[in-house]
């Protein structure tokens, strides 16, 4: 199977240390994969990269079956070119309806003079319908998203990366500060993503790790330590000893 | 189903329809129409506040929407009226000239012309010749086409520079006022091309035009009430769709709008350039009613008074920076006019002329700390009528 993003040889510094070390990275269509290590590992240093937000000393990065370099391309191309970011914190725009969050993340022409003569179609206002269904906020549309709770957050945010259509999803502690529904529904969100696109989630927390059921890539030290499913790399010496040991 | 655009934003309709019925009713009252209850000073300083309004729109859309505190507009207005400026003299001086040197006996030559009209306007910096910049002042129509240009071509480029370095938050501020700054300070030496620090005089005379400033003065009351409708249209019209989402987001998180995948800076450069344009039409109104420009007028503190208008008016809704900017600015010309009466206090007695600044300071500080929504806020506590009919 070809691989939608290939990460090879990778590493960055910042003033002498170490944050990416030689790291390599494979995922591929519709591929649903957990990110873990302790702090420190690199994992969101990973994701800026991806995203174009940090710029690798070497290595490679290559996108898609053209297989173009991301690193040559701005934040914005990078998303364009069908890369969604989710941020640990949940960030939507508190000041505008859930239903304007998700309409100016629908995947249209990104330019500023296209945006200043959109106004939304039927079909848009369709789509924003279905993906407030997906992210069980239907009946929050016209509310402000910065009313939302904590979890309603998280999941408009996903659903504003849906709104996207990326082709890879990079989706950073989605679960953290939920409740336990609140977790089982986000699972779900994920889960059901992945079915048609690839989906990185890096995660502390090992039950929502296992929940998702996918395959695992453990970090340490800026480097992969192992990966594999999550019984595979707990069962891994090195990653008892480094992460989950003591 | 899209309703139209003027039917969702009933502020909209709803300002025009006031910034009418005052336009009339000044006029009704006016010199000019005969009246003669509203003086024809009075009538410039209103018309002069509308133009003070329009760059407010420009500064809420700025700062308000996209959250980039600019502390530099005022260069914009001021190039403007300097672009202006420049046609009204040289037209003035030309019509001038000619008539006196048509009275010698041989008609006098083009260069002899040239050579007078300039003699006459850079006189007073000790020179005679037009500089380089000068070139278009004899048509209007360029002239015209330059108020636009040169300042929509320093924001496009300033802005660039900045906005591409991901220069935000006081930053950018700074380096607004530095650019605001310098250019002031570039004006006011004489060899600038501009009259240094005597700047441009005589602008409220229409070349050619024989009413008397009775009826001028209504002209550019109309054409500024114009101005400021047409702007604050355009304003309403770029925030109330998905362009007005986007700058919102960028001032509320630049980081989610950039992974969105919009090109954050080319909507920054955009609308600073678009407001820069609104500045520099409001500055070509209003400087004719003003009669004389100087690079005073572009010093630092006249953009930090603009923002500190709009943040009283009430920042991001438009009419805000309207109120704030009439009310602030016509109060202004009331305590500096010498009008307002005196305080006495016993031992000492404030004298509003030198007070009024520490006034406005003071409710600077009390509407930033107590009423962050400013005066406009004030429109969110009357009550919507949704299903309160009997």
């Amino acid at each position: 199977m070809s691989m939608l993003l290939e990460v090879s040889g990778v590493s960055v510094s910042f003033d002498g240390f170490k944050a990416i070390n030689n790291l390599s990275f494979n995922i591929g269509e519709a591929e649903l994969r957990a990110i873990i290590g302790p702090n420190g590992a690199g994992k969101t240093t990973f994701m800026d990269i991806v995203t174009g937000k940090t710029r690798p000393d070497e290595g490679r990065v290559i996108w898609g079956e053209k297989s173009v370099s991301l690193l040559k391309m701005s934040e914005a191309q990078i998303a364009q070119a069908g890369v969604g970011r989710k941020f640990q914190k949940p960030t939507v725009f508190e000041d505008q309806t859930v239903q304007e969050n998700l309409l100016v993340s629908l995947k249209n022409p990104r330019s500023w003079l296209s945006v200043l003569t959109y106004r939304p179609t039927a079909e848009d206002l369709g789509r924003v319908d279905a993906l407030a269904e997906e992210i069980g906020l239907s009946d929050q549309l016209t509310r402000l998203a910065g009313e939302l709770s904590h979890g309603q957050k998280q999941w408009l945010e996903i659903g504003m990366l849906l709104a996207q259509e990326p082709r890879l999803l990079l989706v950073d502690e989605p679960a953290a500060g939920m409740t336990v529904t609140e977790r089982q529904h986000t699972t779900d969100i994920l889960v059901e993503a992945a079915k048609t696109r690839a989906v990185v989630v890096v995660e502390h927390d090992m039950e929502f790790v296992r929940r998702l059921n996918c395959k695992v890539t453990v970090l340490h030290e800026g480097s992969v330590l192992a990966e594999g499913s999550l019984d595979h790399v707990t069962a891994n010496k090195d990653v008892i000893d480094v992460y989950l040991g003591r | 189903m899209q309703r139209s655009f003027i039917a969702r934003n009933p502020s909209v309709l709803i300002f025009l329809s006031l910034l009418a019925l005052f336009t009339l009713v000044v006029t009704v009252l006016s010199e000019g129409a005969g009246a003669g209850f509203i003086s024809t000073s009075f009538i410039k300083t209103l018309g002069k506040t509308l133009c003070l309004c329009l760059i407010a729109v420009a500064m809420d859309l700025i700062w308000g929407y996209a959250g980039i505190l600019s502390l530099g507009h005022f260069a914009f207005f001021g190039l403007g009226g300097y672009m202006i400026g420049m046609w009204l003299m040289y037209e003035r001086t030309r019509l001038i000239v000619v008539d006196s040197l048509n009275q010698t006996e041989i008609p006098p030559t083009e260069a002899e012309v040239i050579e007078a009209i300039g003699t006459q306007i850079f006189g007073v910096v000790g020179s005679s010749d037009f500089p380089m910049i000068w070139a278009f002042a004899d048509s209007l129509i360029l002239q015209l086409a330059l108020v636009v240009l040169v300042p929509g071509m320093l924001a496009l480029i300033f802005g660039w520079l900045a906005f591409r370095s991901r220069v935000t938050g006081v930053y950018l501020s700074i380096l607004t006022q530095a650019m605001t700054l310098a250019l002031a300070l570039y004006l006011f030496q004489n060899d600038s091309g501009l009259r240094g620090n005597n700047g441009l005089s005589g602008l409220q005379n229409l070349p050619g035009v024989t009413a008397s400033q009775d009826i001028v003065s209504l002209w550019f009351l109309w054409a500024s009430a114009f101005a400021l409708g047409a702007g604050y249209f355009l304003a309403a019209w770029v925030v109330s769709g998905k362009f007005g989402s986007v700058i919102c987001g960028i001032r509320d998180n630049e980081a989610r709008v950039r992974f969105l995948g919009y090109s954050v800076e080319a909507y920054k450069l955009a609308l600073f350039t678009l407001t820069a344009c609104l500045a520099a039409i409001a500055g070509a109104l209003y400087y004719p009613q003003a009669g004389i420009i100087n690079p005073a007028e572009i010093a630092p503190i006249a953009s930090i008074y603009l923002a500190v208008w709009v943040a009283i008016g009430g920042r991001g809704r438009l009419y805000g920076a309207v109120i704030g900017a009439a009310f602030v600015s016509l109060l202004s010309t009331w305590f500096t006019g010498g009008q307002a009466p005196d305080l006495p206090m016993g031992v000492y007695t404030v004298k509003w002329v030198d007070w009024w600044l520490v006034l406005l300071g003071v409710s600077f500080v009390l509407v930033t700390l107590f009423a962050p929504k400013g005066i406009g806020g004030l429109f969110d506590l009357i009550p919507t009528k949704k299903g309160s009919e009997e």
